[in-house]
């Protein structure tokens, strides 16, 4: 076999088995979004339901709460990132980092100075990089997000923002992360988890301005509000962990399908050239034995005289 | 037949219990409140313990829920709790294996969870 061929054949085997690896990396990745996707489903009952309380108490209380009134002059805020463990995922973390980077730009262009709390290695890999310093930091449970986790983050957070500014508390809390819209579709979205804005809140129940009831609180709407906020944070938490990982899911499944079908394209181009060069080989070797044969009739067409 | 209420009993991941009643029994951090059909619109803040529910065929579900929120709305009532089962899933054995590892460790919030799974089955 010539060198050449040697070659091609070789480096057709490296890339069928690389081939198998994305393909296979494809398929867990296809499960698992929709294993991610059932956990959302099934998380959003809870998700609505506490999202029709929280409407109910904070309209039908009076009073302000720390957690429903903008400050006056907010000063620091805090942001949330969400990203993934582990890349392979195309242009899942980049998005997802480019969103909160412009951000805490923006923030800071309004003069607030920024807390970053991230979840994920690839974001905190991205700020160590960069020598931000982080107020908090997650990893380890981005594939499969529990509750629990979501109450871990939601903990420092909410502490955080029930402190005094003075006291290095902050004022708001953004969240960012990726938005699960469909099978090819997944968007960086951010979004104002506190203060609270009512309207919107009430918009996402799907409530409009009809008549909600006059609710008895028990023991009162004050407490039944201390007790609600921080839950309703904490799944709404939960909630973009679970959409981001169904969203990393995702992007990881389209990223190793076009890395398959690449692969595909390499393995044929490759077979091709191998083809080629046999045929070159197999032509050369033709006309050596011909041009053999030839020199060999006239050598003894020459003694015979 | 009488009134019914719809009962909604749902987990942080998951629903838990769904169906009709004519009773729910729950304890508030108040004490224990009862509501049946018609009851005033009520939203409270419940305390880790047994949930009874009474349905309208006349059985009783029990639910151990951990923490958690009870809100009522004509005739629809919601348990919100982020952990929640029904006596049924609960193993016993389990729940005193782990009520004494949580003693033994001093683990105040495991020893809670098994503490209110342990009462939920005796209730059923």
């Amino acid at each position: 076999m010539g060198a050449q061929l040697r070659v091609y054949k070789r480096r057709i085997k490296s890339v069928t088995a690389t081939k198998k690896i994305t393909k296979a990396m494809e398929m867990i990745a296809a499960s698992r979004v929709v294993k991610a996707q059932r956990k959302v489903q099934s998380s959003t009952p809870y998700a609505t339901e506490l999202t029709r309380a929280v409407t109910a108490v904070a309209t039908g209380a009076n009073d302000k709460h720390p957690l429903t009134t903008e400050a006056e002059n907010p000063t620091r805020a805090a942001v949330l990132l969400l990203s993934s463990d582990r890349g392979l995922a195309g242009a899942f973390n980049s998005n997802a980092i480019k969103a909160a980077e412009q951000l805490i730009k923006r923030l800071e262009g309004a003069g607030r100075e920024v807390d970053v709390y991230v979840v994920g290695r690839r974001g905190i890999a991205h700020f160590n990089f960069r020598e931000r310093k982080l107020a908090g930091t997650w990893a380890g449970f981005t594939d499969e997000p529990s509750y629990a986790d979501a109450k871990k983050i939601g903990e420092p957070l909410i502490e955080a923002i029930e402190k005094a500014t003075a006291e290095g508390g902050v004022d708001e809390l953004h969240i960012v992360y990726t938005e699960f819209v469909s099978m090819m579709t997944q968007t960086a979205v951010e979004a104002r988890l506190l203060p609270l804005s009512l309207d919107e809140v009430a918009k996402e129940a799907g409530e409009s301005d009809t008549l909600r009831p006059l609710y008895d609180f028990e023991p009162s709407a004050e407490d039944v509000l201390d007790a609600l906020l921080p839950r309703y944070v904490e799944s709404r938490i939960y909630n973009a962990l679970l959409q981001s990982s169904a969203s990393k899911h995702a992007a990881t499944r389209r990223a190793m399908k076009s890395a398959t079908d690449n692969a595909g394209d390499l393995i044929n181009n490759l077979s091709r050239l191998a083809n080629a060069a046999r045929q070159a080989e197999i032509t050369q070797e033709i006309s050596e034995i011909v041009g053999g044969t030839a020199a060999l009739a006239d050598a003894t067409a020459g003694s015979d005289k | 037949m009488a009134a019914e209420l719809h009962v909604e009993l749902v987990a942080a991941d998951r629903s838990v219990w769904s169906g009709e009643a004519t009773l729910v029994i729950a304890r508030t951090t108040s004490g224990d409140i009862g509501v049946m059909p018609g009851h005033q619109p009520l939203l409270g803040v419940l305390e880790s313990g047994p949930v009874t529910i009474r349905t309208s065929e006349g059985a009783t579900v029990v639910a151990a829920v951990h923490g958690g929120f009870i809100s009522f709305a004509d005739d629809k009532l919601s348990l919100l709790a982020e952990i929640a089962e029904l006596a049924d899933e609960i193993d016993a054995q389990r729940a005193e294996r782990a009520l004494e590892r949580a003693k033994s460790d001093e683990d105040g919030a495991a020893e809670r969870r098994a503490e209110v799974r342990l009462r939920a089955v005796a209730v059923r």
